[in-house]
C-alpha cells in the first residue's frame, strides 16, 4: 500500500505547473530567442515525462535551455545545436525522432496505412462496380454511350 | 484469402496485446547512454574549493587526463542527493576493498555542503572535480544523480549505471567488467 | 455502516450483472423468451445497485468519513463541498466507480427505451453490456476497492491533488467517461449483431444515437481537458500530444469515423462489416486508453496512481473484450451480405474517404503513441515521440479530411457529379481566398506559411458548411419565407451536421491563431512596473495575500490598458495548499472573444522584491473551445432527430420483405 501511495505522489508531482522559461534566460536578440524556443520545443526533458525542455521547470531542463542559448550565441546553426545535444544524450532527447532504420515504421507507418487503405478501398469499389454494372446502375443513355465511345477511341 | 483478411484485425490486436504484456517488464525511465564505447569527454574540473589535498593521486580536481592508464569508475554525486548517501558505502567498499579507482564529479553542489558531506560520510574518491554549473556533467550525458561510468584503460566509457549502485550491480556487472577490461 | 452497504451493493451488482449476461444469451440462442427477458430487470437492478454504491462512496466523501481509506487519501475536511463531490471521481478507485455508473446507466437506458428492439437483439445487447459490467465490477472489487476502512481512522485526510480542485477539471472526467463508456453501446450492438449474424439499416439506426451521444460527450470531455490545461498550466498550451491525451483522442477519431460509416449502413445498407469493425475498435481504444493511463506502461505527465497489478487486470479485460469480439468478427463478418452499390464519386464514396482518412489519423496517433513501447520491447533502443512528430504527420491527413468534409454533403447518394458540387461551393472558395489574402496583408508575413493554410482551411470548413445549408434550404433561390420553411422542416440531423462541421472550422481558426501569432513577455516585475504585449499595457500593481478554504494564495493585480483606456483588471494567483504542499498557478484571463490576455504569476525573485510574470496574448484561442462546444451541440441536435425515436417499424417492414430468419418472438 505504501508503495502505491508513493507511486501516486510521484506521478502527481510530475504534473507541476509548467512555468519553465525564466526571465534571466531570455536572450536580448529576439531572432536568436525565437530560434532558441523552437529548438527547446524539439528537445525532451530527460528527467520528466514527455515534456520538452521548453515546458519543464526541472533544473536540468533549465541547464539545457541555457546551453542551447550559449551554443546559439557562439554562432552554431540550429542543426549544430541539436547535434551538440544528441552527441551527449543520444537520439532519445529528440521529440521528433530522426529518420533511420529503427524509426522506419514510425515515419512510414502512417503513410503505409493510408496507401494500403486507399488500395483496399480502390479494390473494394472496383469490385462493387463490377457487380454494379449488372445490377444497380442505370444503363448508359445514348448520349453517355457516345461520350464513352469517344473517350475510348481517344485513348487508342 | 478473404477469410484471412477478416482475421487480420484479430492478429494485429494479438500483437499489440503481447506488446502490452511485455511492456510491464521494461522501465520507461531507463535511458541508454549515447557515449558507450566513446572516449570520455575532455574536461578539467577544479577541486571543491577548500578541499584539503588527499588521496593517492594527490587530488587537485579531476581532468580527463587522469582517466587513462587503469580502469576507473567515475561517480557523479551531490550532497543534496538522497540516493547518493545510500550508495556511498558501496562506493567506499569498491574503492577501499575491491581495488577500483573511483573518481567523483560533485554535481551542482555548494562547496561547504559537499565538504561537510564528505567529512561525515568519508571520502572514497581518488580525486573530485567540482562541477558547479553542471556543464561538464551535461558533456557526460548526466540526467540524474547518482550516475556511475566505467572507463577503460584507453579512457573510453564502457558502462553506465543510473541510480544508486547496489552491491548486486557491483558484483554482477561492475567487477566482472573491470576484470575483463583490465585483461583486454 | 454506509460504506459497507456500498460495498455490499457492489458485490450484489456483480451477481446481477452475471444474471444480466448468461441467461439472456442462452435464452436468445434457444429462443426462450422468459430467459431473454431477465436482461431488462437485471440491467435496471444493476444500475440501481451501482448507483447505491456510488452514493455510499459520495456520502463518505461528503461527510469526510476518514475511516475510509479512499477518503483519507483524497479528501480533507476543509476542502470545499464542490471538490468533496468531484473528489469522488478524482482518484483511481472512484473514477472506476464513475465508469461503471455510466456503463450501467447506458445499459438501463437500452432496457427501458429499447422497447422496439427485436427481442433477441435486445437480449444480446444487454447481455454483452452485462459482461462488460462483470469485468469492471470484478476489477473494482479485486484490485480497486474504494470502501476499504482504516483503523484507527486518522484525524484528517491528505487532501485532493490541488490541480484537480478546479471547476474545469471537476467536470472533465464525467464527460470523458460518458464518452468512453458510451461507445460500449456501439460495441455491444456490434457483438450482438455478429452473434445474430445480421446487420441492416435498422441496426444502424439503433446504434447511431448511442454513438452520437457518446461522441458528443467525449468531444466535450476532450475540450474541457484542453481548456483546463490552457488556463491551469500557466502558459496557455492547449494540446501536448501526451499519451494520456492521445488515449482519449484515438477513440474520438475512431468514433467520428464510426458515426459517419453508420450513416452509410443506415441509408444504403453498405459498409456493414467495416462499421461493425469500427464499433469494436472504437470501444477497444477506449479500453486501451484506460489501460494506458492506469498501467504506467507509457510515461505521461498526467499519469494516474500506477499499479502494474491493475494494469494486468485491465489487460486481461481488454484481451477478452477486444480479442473475443475480433475473433467473433473474423468468423461472422465474412457472411454479412454486402448491400447497396455506389460509384466512387458519391455521398457513400465521400464517407468512405472520410473513413479512410480518419482511420489513418487514428493509426498515426496509435503508432506515434505506442512506438516507444514497441521499439523498447524489441530491444531496438529508446525513442521519444512528441509533439513535433505528431504535428508533422497528423496535419497532412487532417487537411484533406477537412477539405473533403465540406464537399461530401454536396454529393448525392449512389453517384454524383463532383464538378457541380465544386461549382456550388464557389462562395466558400471566394471566402478562402479572401481570408488568406486579408490574413497575409494584416499579418504581413509574420507567422509560418502553415498559418495561412490553417486560415484557409478554417474559412473553407466554416463557410462551406454554411453554403451547404443555404443550398439545402434554397436560400436566395426562392423567397425567404420559403427558405425559412425549408429550414424549419429540415431534419434535425441536417442541422446537427451543419453546426458540427462549421464548428470544426471555428476550432481550426482558434488553433491556427494561437499557434501562429501568440506573443509573450516573460519578465521579473516590481510593483509599478509596466509591460507591453500586443498593444496592451499591463501595469503590475502589487501582490496581496489571500486565504482560501484549504490554501493560502498570493494574488497579483494587473491593470490592463489599451491606448490609455482601461480594459480589465487581472488577478492571477499562486496558491499553496498546506496539506499536499503543492503550489498551483491560477492564471487570470481576460477574453475579448477574438483573443485572450493571459497573465500568470510565477515565483518571487531571490531578493523578494519582484515576481516573475508571464504575460501572453493568444489571438483567436477562445474559438478552439467555442468550436468544441459547437461540435458537441451539433451532435446533440442531431440526436433529437425524429427518425431515431421511431426506428422500429422500419425493420418490421424490411424483415417481412427479406424473409427474416430471426422472426419476432411471442415474448416481449
Amino acid at each position: 500500500m505504501k508503495r502505491v501511495l508513493l507511486a501516486a505522489l510521484l506521478a502527481l508531482s510530475t504534473l507541476a505547473p509548467a512555468l519553465a522559461v525564466q526571465p534571466d534566460e531570455v536572450l536580448p536578440d529576439p531572432a536568436l530567442e525565437t530560434r532558441a524556443r523552437a529548438i527547446s520545443q524539439e528537445l525532451r526533458c530527460l528527467v520528466c515525462q514527455n515534456q520538452s525542455i521548453d515546458d519543464s521547470n526541472a533544473p536540468l531542463a533549465r541547464d539545457l535551455r541555457l546551453l542551447v542559448r550559449d551554443r546559439l550565441k557562439a554562432g552554431d546553426s540550429d542543426t549544430k545545436v541539436m547535434e551538440y545535444v544528441t552527441d551527449r544524450y543520444g537520439d532519445y532527447v529528440l521529440l521528433r525522432p530522426p529518420f533511420k532504420a529503427t524509426t522506419l515504421v514510425l515515419w512510414v507507418g502512417p503513410f503505409a496505412v493510408l496507401l494500403l487503405g486507399a488500395a483496399g478501398t480502390f479494390l473494394f469499389l472496383r469490385g462493387r462496380r463490377g457487380v454494379a454494372a449488372g445490377a444497380d446502375t442505370a444503363p448508359l443513355s445514348a448520349d453517355e454511350r457516345r461520350r464513352l465511345d469517344a473517350l475510348l477511341r481517344k485513348d487508342d | 484469402m478473404r477469410r484471412l483478411l477478416y482475421l487480420l484485425p484479430f492478429l494485429l490486436f494479438l500483437g499489440v496485446g503481447v506488446a502490452f504484456y511485455l511492456g510491464f517488464e521494461r522501465d520507461p525511465r531507463d535511458i541508454p547512454s549515447a557515449l558507450i564505447d566513446k572516449p570520455a569527454p575532455t574536461f578539467d574540473l577544479p577541486a571543491i574549493p577548500g578541499q584539503p589535498v588527499q588521496g593517492q593521486l594527490g587530488a587537485g580536481g579531476l581532468s580527463s587526463a587522469k582517466l587513462t592508464g587503469d580502469v576507473t569508475l567515475v561517480n557523479v554525486f551531490a550532497s543534496w542527493c538522497i540516493p547518493c548517501k545510500a550508495e556511498h558505502p558501496v562506493i567506499t567498499r569498491l574503492s577501499r576493498e575491491q581495488g577500483v579507482t573511483v573518481y567523483g564529479i560533485n554535481y551542482k553542489d555548494k562547496p561547504e555542503d559537499a565538504l561537510t558531506w564528505l567529512s561525515r560520510n568519508g571520502n572514497p574518491y581518488a580525486a573530485i572535480g567540482a562541477d558547479q554549473d553542471g556543464r561538464v556533467s551535461i558533456d557526460w550525458g548526466v540526467y540524474g544523480v547518482p550516475e556511475s561510468y566505467l572507463i577503460d584503460r584507453k579512457g573510453r566509457i564502457r558502462f553506465k549505471h543510473v541510480g544508486p549502485l547496489t552491491p548486486q550491480v557491483v558484483e554482477e556487472q561492475i567487477l566482472p567488467m573491470v576484470k575483463h577490461l583490465r585483461q583486454g | 455502516m454506509i460504506p459497507e452497504l456500498g460495498h455490499y451493493a457492489l458485490v450484489l451488482a456483480l451477481f446481477v450483472a452475471l444474471v444480466q449476461s448468461v441467461p439472456p444469451l442462452v435464452g436468445a440462442a434457444t429462443r426462450n423468451g422468459a430467459w431473454m427477458n431477465v436482461a431488462v430487470p437485471a440491467a435496471i437492478a444493476q444500475m440501481l445497485l451501482v448507483l447505491l454504491a456510488y452514493a455510499a462512496l459520495t456520502w463518505a466523501h461528503v461527510v469526510s468519513d476518514f475511516s475510509v481509506l479512499n477518503v483519507v487519501q483524497n479528501s480533507h475536511s476543509a476542502k470545499p463541498m464542490l471538490y468533496k463531490v468531484s473528489g469522488v471521481w478524482g482518484n483511481h478507485e472512484g473514477s472506476m466507480m464513475l465508469w461503471i455508473v455510466m456503463l450501467t446507466i447506458f445499459g438501463a437506458a437500452v432496457a427501458v427505451f429499447g422497447r422496439n428492439l427485436p427481442p433477441t437483439l435486445k437480449a444480446r445487447v444487454l447481455a454483452v453490456q452485462g459482461l462488460i459490467g462483470v469485468g469492471f465490477l470484478l476489477f473494482i472489487l479485486i484490485t480497486s476497492n474504494p470502501f476499504i476502512r482504516v483503523i484507527p481512522a486518522p484525524l484528517d485526510g491528505n487532501d485532493l491533488n490541488p490541480l484537480l480542485q478546479d471547476p474545469g477539471l471537476a467536470f472533465h472526467p464525467p464527460f470523458l467517461y460518458a464518452g468512453y463508456v458510451g461507445f460500449s453501446m456501439a460495441f455491444s450492438f456490434a457483438v450482438a449483431a455478429l452473434i445474430e449474424g445480421r446487420v441492416d439499416p435498422a441496426w444502424a439506426r439503433w446504434v447511431r444515437p448511442w454513438t452520437l451521444a457518446a461522441w458528443s460527450t467525449l468531444t466535450m470531455g476532450i475540450a474541457m481537458g484542453s481548456w483546463w490545461a490552457y488556463y491551469e498550466l500557466g502558459w496557455g498550451g492547449w494540446w501536448y500530444w501526451d499519451p494520456v491525451e492521445n488515449a482519449s483522442f484515438m477513440p474520438w477519431l475512431a468514433g467520428t469515423a464510426l458515426l459517419h460509416s453508420a450513416i452509410v449502413v443506415e441509408k444504403r445498407d453498405a459498409l456493414k462489416s467495416w462499421t461493425i469493425l469500427l464499433a469494436i475498435v472504437t470501444f477497444s481504444l477506449s479500453l486501451m486508453g484506460t489501460f494506458l493511463v492506469r498501467s504506467g506502461i507509457l510515461t505521461s505527465v498526467h499519469a494516474f496512481a500506477v499499479d502494474p497489478k491493475r494494469g494486468i487486470f485491465i489487460l486481461v479485460l481488454l484481451a477478452i473484450a477486444t480479442g473475443g469480439s475480433l475473433l467473433l468478427y473474423s468468423l461472422r463478418a465474412p457472411s454479412l451480405k454486402a448491400g447497396g452499390l455506389f460509384a466512387p464519386i458519391s455521398r457513400e464514396g465521400a464517407l468512405v474517404l472520410n473513413n479512410l482518412l480518419l482511420s489513418t489519423a487514428t493509426a498515426t496517433v496509435f503508432i506515434g503513441t505506442l512506438y516507444p513501447l514497441f521499439l523498447d520491447i524489441m530491444k531496438l533502443g529508446k525513442v521519444s515521440v512528441g509533439a513535433p512528430f505528431f504535428n508533422a504527420t497528423f496535419l497532412p491527413v487532417a487537411i484533406p479530411m477537412v477539405i473533403a468534409m465540406v464537399v461530401g454533403p454536396f454529393l448525392s447518394w449512389k453517384r454524383a457529379d463532383l464538378g457541380s458540387a465544386l461549382t456550388r461551393l464557389w462562395v466558400a472558395g471566394v471566402a478562402v481566398v479572401a481570408a488568406v489574402a486579408v490574413t497575409a496583408y494584416v499579418k504581413a508575413g509574420s507567422g509560418p506559411l502553415l498559418a495561412l493554410v490553417g486560415i484557409g482551411i478554417a474559412a473553407w470548413a466554416f463557410v462551406g458548411s454554411l453554403v451547404e445549408f443555404a443550398d439545402r434550404i434554397a436560400l436566395f433561390r426562392t423567397s425567404f419565407r420559403n427558405s425559412w420553411n425549408r429550414a424549419v422542416h429540415l431534419p434535425r440531423s441536417a442541422w446537427g451536421m451543419t453546426i458540427a462541421h462549421a464548428c470544426v472550422g471555428l476550432s481550426i481558426l482558434g488553433m491556427t491563431g494561437t499557434s501562429a501569432w501568440q506573443t509573450e513577455s516573460i519578465s521579473a516585475m516590481k510593483p509599478g512596473d509596466r509591460a507591453s504585449v500586443a498593444g496592451y499595457e499591463f501595469r503590475f500593481d502589487g501582490v496581496g495575500l489571500v486565504d482560501g478554504p484549504n490554501f493560502k494564495a498570493e494574488r497579483g493585480t494587473f491593470t490592463v490598458t489599451k491606448d490609455g483606456r482601461q480594459i480589465a483588471t487581472l488577478e492571477p494567483e499562486r496558491r499553496s495548499y498546506s496539506t499536499t504542499r503543492m503550489t498551483t498557478t491560477e492564471s487570470a484571463i481576460h477574453t475579448t472573444v477574438f483573443s485572450d490576455l493571459y497573465v500568470a504569476l510565477g515565483d518571487p525573485t531571490q531578493n523578494g522584491t519582484a515576481w516573475i510574470v508571464r504575460i501572453y496574448h493568444h489571438p483567436l484561442v477562445p474559438w478552439i473551445w467555442i468550436g468544441g462546444i459547437g461540435m458537441m451541440l451539433g451532435g446533440l441536435v442531431s440526436l433529437t432527430d425524429r427518425r431515431f425515436r421511431i426506428g422500429a417499424p422500419e425493420r418490421r417492414r424490411m424483415a417481412g420483405k427479406t424473409g427474416d430468419k430471426s422472426a419476432p418472438l411471442p415474448a416481449e
